[in-house]
């Protein structure tokens, strides 16, 4: 299969990297060449933050670029609108709708642009907003919202939901499987 | 087993595989995670060293004792480490020594974006580049035998796309070669000039080998397509390049960068009509086909700066770069900031509030720079706040001296700030250094240092106890303050800028993240009390913003600090969730 990519983006310190663990490992399950991407460092601390995922029969560049994007998932609304310029035409971006100020923001030198789920879908792309952390807080932990996305993410994907369980059952602890698999399942039926 | 695994990851797998039983060194991004990996092995003997100039001088002794061993460190930490690498080029080695220098184009979490294929080539020190996991895997294995089979150190470069990014590898099982015992060889291990006169040429004979082993060993494999076009690459550039043409052109992956091949390169270059080197940062591998004479083009097409990706190599050769689309709206930018509950965030605004001037040094501190708290004037590299303090008060007398200081972190501080505290004690400058001690290495995702009591798998260490040293090197006046207590850091930057004499003061509360540290709740605000006067905007935290005119905080972010309550004149914050 020709090769597909997965951008997960937010500010750092959201928990990105298990959703990015989970579907690396789901599709490594399904005996595909996979690569996930990401930076540690100084940009985690609250920064804007990034993680490839790219799979199929044979994946070179580590990284996603400017219009190869299929998916975008976003933890946070200002991000989905940062990186849409990354999404390919035609891709669809799973978005929460939580909105994190920046610290331009905060100090008043710039302003948190309005509605843009809307602005986004006038500009023609595809755009499902929802609202994880509420979502996560009803599953029992607001800490959920990673896999909320993923269950979200799961409705796009062409994947039984037991491949989807089983990759869980590998990396998430066992005393928060039964929490989890509640928050993905909210997720993907919202 | 396939496992999905991060470049770091797989290279400390490569040095368990490999039988290495010594690891010593300091985290630096993107390299840390080869040794914290490599730490999960109770079979290695692992630590973190306060520099990488001692974590590399360590692993010598090691290899001395006939141990295979390893350090690890970015690339500016091979700066440090460049005294001890020089010369090992000419003592050799008794066992393996395998040294992982990762570089960070495009300076995702550096001060600047050298090449360290220079210091390779300086210190005529073969080096392997690893361009995916599996890779890693496979050359720390390969790096240990080359530097027991040509007796030399062996430099593995990474970099943060090959060491951050996860990919699929094969492992296998831990094979420990026979230990090779110390045997006393003065010629061969005491660098004095009438022997290191003996051991140069061995060195040049070396590097000569190896490049004729480079010629044909595989490492650098030619992968023939299409021949119109050529391309000379390595490390992520190769991954980039495939991702663009596949096999409509052929490529020459090199996986040895030092020394590189010669004769190979000029078969390569006579199959092919036009010939290219795709490179991140310096031209080093197109000069040295240049200097074959050989026609070749690529600095020409492709920037010194930064990272490259698919889109810059399919713009770079003609092709069209693929485009998205971009809402008009300007988006904020957003930088990194200090975390909530960060205890620099106090200090800082402090040295802010007395219009201090602020030498920096590295770490999480240097957002202390970023705007509202902009309270850093300097930043260069390790230890260089205490240094620079000593000269810029030295040169500017008591004007410079009444009101600058310097900050260090507690591991900085261990890593090179002491031997400036030194300078300052013995050559007396009225120098007032600030240690921030969060009791951790933060910025590299919290590593214990020689002050923590700690060591690298979590059992109690030996630990360096900040006020004595700073006592035993001379300093009268040492005092330690809460940064979350604004008054108490006022008056003590106050005083110590007063006094005639060098002085520190300890900045002292954890860092914020860690695990063991208790939270208060989130503060709340009182609408009615609050008039809009923005006091707790001063101190730049990420979960106090203005709404509709009063302050707000987020409640998903405050730890319940208390410094923004502290700025506030009416008493508006209020502790526990509204």
């Amino acid at each position: 299969m020709e090769t597909k990519n997965v951008m997960i983006v937010g500010v750092g310190g959201q928990g990105s990297l298990l959703a990015s663990k989970l579907l690396g490992r789901l599709l490594l399950d399904e005996g595909l060449d996979v690569k996930v991407s990401e930076v540690h460092g100084m940009s985690q601390r609250g920064g804007s933050v990034v993680t490839y995922v790219r799979y199929g029969d044979k994946v070179y560049s580590p990284v996603i670029d400017k219009g190869e994007a299929d998916y975008i998932v976003s933890f946070e609304l200002l991000e989905a609108a940062r990186w849409m310029e990354y999404l390919k035409p035609g891709g669809q971006i799973v978005t929460n709708i939580q909105q994190i100020d920046p610290m331009p923001v905060i100090t008043g030198a710039q302003q948190y642009p309005e509605d843009l789920v809307e602005k986004m879908k006038a500009a023609g792309v595809k755009v499902d907003a929802i609202d994880c952390l509420e979502l996560a807080r009803q599953a029992g932990s607001a800490k959920a919202v990673n896999i909320v996305l993923m269950g979200r993410l799961s409705h796009y994907f062409d994947m039984p939901e037991d491949s989807w369980y089983k990759a869980m059952e590998a990396i998430v602890p066992a005393k928060f499987l039964e929490m989890n698999k509640k928050a993905f399942g909210l997720g993907k039926d919202a | 087993m396939k496992e999905l695994m991060l470049g770091n990851k797989a290279f400390a797998r490569g040095l368990y595989e490999a039988g290495c039983c010594f690891v010593s060194s300091y985290p630096g991004t993107p390299s840390t995670e080869v040794t914290e990996e490599a730490a999960k092995y109770d079979e290695i003997y692992c630590e973190w060293a306060p520099n990488e100039k001692v974590a590399m001088e360590a692993v010598f002794g090691a290899s001395l004792a006939g141990k295979r061993a390893f350090c690890g460190m970015k690339h500016v930490g091979l700066n440090v480490a460049a005294d001890p690498l020089y010369t090992m080029s000419y003592t050799g080695v008794n066992g393996g020594v395998v040294i992982c220098v990762a570089d960070d184009p495009g300076m995702h979490s550096s001060q600047n974006e050298q090449d360290s294929r220079h210091h390779a080539i300086a210190s005529k020190v073969p080096m392997l580049e690893p361009s995916d996991s599996a890779e890693a895997l496979e050359y720390a294995k390969l790096a240990f035998k080359l530097s027991e089979d040509y007796d030399t150190p062996v430099i593995m470069k990474m970099c943060t796309r090959v060491a951050h990014s996860q990919s699929v590898v094969e492992t296998s099982e831990r094979v420990v070669p026979a230990d090779k015992p110390y045997e006393k060889n003065i010629p061969k291990y005491v660098m004095m000039p009438g022997n290191a006169i003996r051991r140069h040429p061995f060195v040049e004979e070396r590097t000569e080998k190896l490049r004729e082993w480079s010629e044909t060993s595989g490492i650098n494999r030619v992968e023939m397509g299409g021949t119109d076009m050529g391309i000379i690459t390595s490390s992520t550039s190769y991954q980039y390049v495939k991702e663009v043409f596949g096999d409509k052109v052929s490529v020459l992956k090199l996986g040895m960068v030092n020394p590189l091949p010669v004769k190979l390169i000029k078969d390569f270059a006579a199959k092919v009509a036009e010939l290219y080197v795709v490179e991140e940062l310096d031209p080093i591998i197109e000069d040295h086909v240049k200097a074959l004479g050989i026609k070749v083009s690529g600095k020409d097409k492709l920037t010194l700066l930064g990272e490259f990706s698919q889109n810059m190599i399919r713009e770079a050769f003609g092709e069209e770069a693929k485009k998205g689309t971009k809402l008009e709206d300007q988006i904020p930018m957003r930088p990194p900031v200090m975390c909530a509950g960060c205890p620099h965030r106090g200090l800082f605004y402090t040295l802010n509030k007395n219009k201090c001037t602020v030498m920096g040094d590295i770490g999480c501190y240097t957002l202390g720079a970023v705007a509202p708290l902009s309270a850093i004037d300097m930043t260069l590299c390790m230890g260089a706040s205490i240094s620079a303090i000593h000269g810029y008060n030295k040169a500017g007398g008591e004007e410079n001296a009444s009101k600058t200081v310097a900050v260090i972190g507690d591991s900085t501080f261990m890593h090179s700030g002491m031997t400036g505290l030194a300078n300052v004690a013995y050559n007396q400058s009225d120098s007032t250094i600030i240690i921030l001690d969060n009791s951790i290495t933060g910025m590299t995702g919290h590593q214990q240092n020689p002050t923590t009591g700690y060591n690298i798998k979590g059992d109690p260490a030996g630990k360096i106890d900040l006020e004595a040293l700073c006592r035993a090197m001379g300093f009268n006046r040492v005092r330690v303050v809460d940064p979350y207590d604004l008054k108490a850091c006022d008056q003590a930057v106050k005083e110590e800028l007063a006094a005639k004499e060098p002085s520190v003061i300890i900045s002292r509360r954890p860092c914020a993240l860690l695990k063991y540290v208790k939270h208060k709740a989130p503060l709340s605000v009182n609408a009615d009390k609050c008039v809009g006067c923005k006091s707790c905007m001063k101190i730049g935290c990420p979960a106090v913003s203005i709404k509709n005119g009063k302050a707000a905080i987020d409640n998903t972010l405050c730890v319940g600090c208390g410094v923004c309550s502290q700025l506030c004149p009416v008493g508006a914050f209020e502790e526990g969730e509204a």
